[in-house]
């Protein structure tokens, strides 16, 4: 269509829409022009009248070294997958903060249930970065055990996790950990997605019900603007967050490149789960920096310029220049960190090329709780085929079928 | 003539539907401006604007839900499915409305929807991205299914799927998308019929039978069989629903051993339905039970390991050797 003509095809700004500044071109805003910050992309502490940082200094060192530890995670798997060593890599380049911050607000006894994307989420659940690797060499789903992590598996179908996320959570309700007033047993759950998940069916029915039920969740979306190609305009014509009160719980919009307001916004939100005040929806405000994955090329959709102006929005550049302006702390801190980043870098490029290869005949096992004869008869069949290699001159036509 | 991938293929074949009818319009996750993740839609948003190629949300019973509305108003929507693993959210979609449509409303209803969807493994990717869901919808009354296997079907046969009244399920063997080889795209129309089975290569001791990405590793089977003195028929089915098997029938009368193979599970797939028309059909002129090769009742298995878990030469070979016994 040409420029000025008026496209009736085209959607046309929202009539009722009640802060213009929340529309740029009728869709939602890229830029934030509401969301709780606590600390600026300069590194300055701000306040809030709803939401409170309550950690000291030393935390905030800690959330620095976990962000700079899982970007070095992320530049090291980029690394890997170029040298054929993955097979693909989902980077989280941009989102530490929105991950960190989440992640840490949470309890042990909390379970969280993530997208393919939550390298940092995980690695606040001490999970070893070689787990997740593990998945992208194609070796294994995901090397962690959920039940022992309170994580759950990475989900890569978008957005299905948010229903169980939201069964999980009414589980927890039945079992009477809501609202027992002991804080170390009031448990919630927390289910990770995108802007791009947003338009799935699963996360408004999860909404739907976890609304319903009043379940003890936050659904914690990180809108990092773009779902592969499509960028945030076309996906929705109001900010996300505001989805929630349609479906009758309160929304939230956050800096997600503010590791503190993402801490501080998610814990709050969490604690009213945990007391039985429902759900919360959080929306994340952040930037992919990357590609969608290793197999993406951006550049065939988004411009430089925008990757330019979210460089200067860096969630871990704002924090260190926090601390340094406040002598809070020195080279030695930074370099330590850097040291121990760098030990990290190689325990994965060592262990991603131990890993042990995958015995395909050990799936045959893992299909059932309780395997059936037939699967054990192709397990067979498979076990004599492959074995015929070493000896063919034994093979002898079998009956099953292969 | 002229050298195509199969995506390429896929792509020039779109766009002369495009051209040849201003009611087809092209429709999925990242199909506009990236031209699709195999870029099979590439460049057509920009030749022929948004509103024929359409970006849609992230959500696939939405695609082909809106698909449905669209068709209904008089559209040829192609649906583009990313992947395999993504079709199941839209499976009710496809299978209580797409498939039903015709017959609950006595006819008067046409569906010309066409859903295309990458399928199969065997290019080291992730969960969900290397299924081969044909039999859920091969078993689906009300839609018709195809699997194109070369560049050339990949032209005609995407262009007659748009052109059917019918809705298709338009599969698309996605390691063969970068598989070259000549098209004629100078053809006024197409020389073959969408809904036909096409035998590749006759033979006289083994007739194949198989579809899409397992087509290339048949006649790899086969020329390797050759050498070893062995004659492989080979038939590309290219319709999985309906089936054409007149050919089929002609091949077993004359040879009398047959082997089927596809990426999907053994249980209920396609071959064990291969089997028993072709029993019921030739039972006198069977030399040896119908052999079927395919993945195992097994999920998909990883990246590192799904050499194993696909059918290939020497798979199929194998089973060449077993009806030969008898």
């Amino acid at each position: 269509m040409n420029a000025g003509t008026t496209d009736p095809l085209r959607a046309s700004p929202p009539t009722n829409a009640p802060n213009p500044s929340e529309t740029r071109n009728g869709s939602a805003s890229q830029e934030p022009e509401v969301f709780v910050q606590l600390l600026t992309p300069e590194g300055e502490r701000k306040e809030h009248p709803d939401y409170v940082f309550d950690l000291d200094d030393e935390a905030i060192k800690g959330f620095y070294r976990d962000m700079a530890l899982i970007r070095r995670v992320d530049a090291e798997a980029i690394a890997l997958q170029r040298q054929g060593e993955l097979g693909l890599w989902a980077s989280l380049l941009g989102q530490e903060a929105a991950q960190i911050g989440s992640a840490r607000a949470t309890r042990p006894q909390d379970f969280i249930f993530p997208t393919y994307r939550e390298h940092g989420v995980a690695w606040c659940r001490n999970i070893d970065p070689l787990g997740i690797i593990s998945l992208f060499r194609g070796v294994d789903y995901g090397g962690w055990d959920p039940k022992q992590t309170n994580f759950h598996l990475y989900t890569i179908v978008i957005g299905a996790q948010t229903l169980h996320a939201t069964g999980y959570a009414m589980g927890v309700q039945r079992d009477g950990l809501v609202g027992t007033g002991d804080p170390e047993r009031d448990t919630a759950v927390i289910g990770y997605f995108g802007d791009g998940a947003s338009a799935q069916g699963d996360v408004n029915e999860a909404f739907i019900w976890a609304a319903v039920f009043n379940a003890p969740i936050v659904f914690f979306l990180q809108n990092n603007q773009w779902a592969i190609s499509a960028p945030i305009e076309k996906q929705s014509r109001i900010p996300l967050y505001r989805r929630a009160s349609g479906f009758g719980f309160p929304g939230i919009r956050v800096d997600g490149n503010d590791v503190l307001a993402c801490y501080a916004v998610t814990k709050a939100a969490l604690q009213q789960a945990r007391e039985g005040g429902g759900p919360t929806l959080i929306e994340a405000v952040t930037y992919r920096m990357g590609a969608h994955t290793t197999t993406d090329d951006p550049t065939r959709y988004r411009l430089q310029d925008e990757l330019e102006h979210w460089k200067l929005k860096d969630p871990l550049a704002r924090v260190k220049a926090y601390l340094v302006r406040n002598g809070l702390a020195d080279d030695a801190f930074f370099d330590q960190v850097e040291a121990e980043a760098d030990q990290l870098a190689e325990h994965l490029r060592e262990g991603t090329r131990a890993l042990p290869e995958p015995d395909f005949a050990h799936v045959f096992d893992l299909v059932y709780a309780e395997q059936t004869q037939e699967l054990r008869e192709q397990q067979r069949a498979y076990l004599d085929y492959r074995a015929s290699f070493a000896d063919a001159e034994t093979r002898e036509p079998t009956e099953v079928a292969r | 003539m002229t050298q195509l991938t199969l995506a390429k293929g896929l792509n020039a074949g779109l766009r002369r539907a495009m051209e040849a009818n201003p009611k087809v319009i092209v429709m999925g996750e990242d199909v506009g401006k990236l031209g699709g993740v195999f870029r099979v839609t590439d460049g057509l948003q920009k030749d022929f604007g948004e509103d024929r190629v359409i970006d849609t949300p992230l959500a696939e019973s939405g695609i082909v839900g809106t698909a449905i509305g669209l068709a209904l108003r008089g559209y040829r929507p192609v649906c583009e499915i990313q992947f395999d693993g993504f079709v199941y959210p839209a499976y009710d979609q496809i299978v209580n409305q797409v498939a039903k449509l015709h017959l609950r409303s006595q006819g008067r209803l046409r569906l010309p929807v066409v859903i295309r969807i990458p399928f199969g493994g065997g290019i080291g990717a992730v969960e969900h991205h290397s299924e081969s869901p044909e039999p859920y919808f091969v078993h689906t009354a009300g839609l018709k299914v195809v699997a194109c296997a070369n560049p050339a079907d990949a032209y005609w046969m995407i262009q007659q799927s748009i052109a059917s009244d019918d809705p298709i399920i338009f599969l698309e063997p996605k390691r063969r998308y970068y598989e070259r080889a000549e098209v004629d795209t100078d053809l006024p129309e197409p020389s073959y019929p969408l809904h036909a089975s096409r035998v590749v290569q006759d033979g006289s001791d083994v007739v194949l039978l198989c579809y899409g990405p397992m087509v290339k590793t048949c006649l790899d089977a086969a020329q390797a069989a050759e050498e070893e003195g062995k004659s492989l028929a080979v038939v590309d089915l290219r319709t999985l629903s309906p089936l054409d098997l007149d050919p089929v029938f002609d091949l077993v009368r004359k040879i009398g051993r047959v082997v089927t193979v596809h990426e999907a599970p053994l249980t209920a797939g396609l071959g064990a339905e291969l089997a028993a028309r072709i029993t019921e059909e030739c039972f006198y002129s069977l030399e040896a039970p119908v052999h079927r090769v395919a993945g195992y009742d097994i999920p998909y298995p990883v990246a590192r390991v799904e050499d194993e878990y696909l059918p290939d030469l020497d798979r199929v070979l194998d089973a060449v050797d077993r009806v030969l016994a008898y």
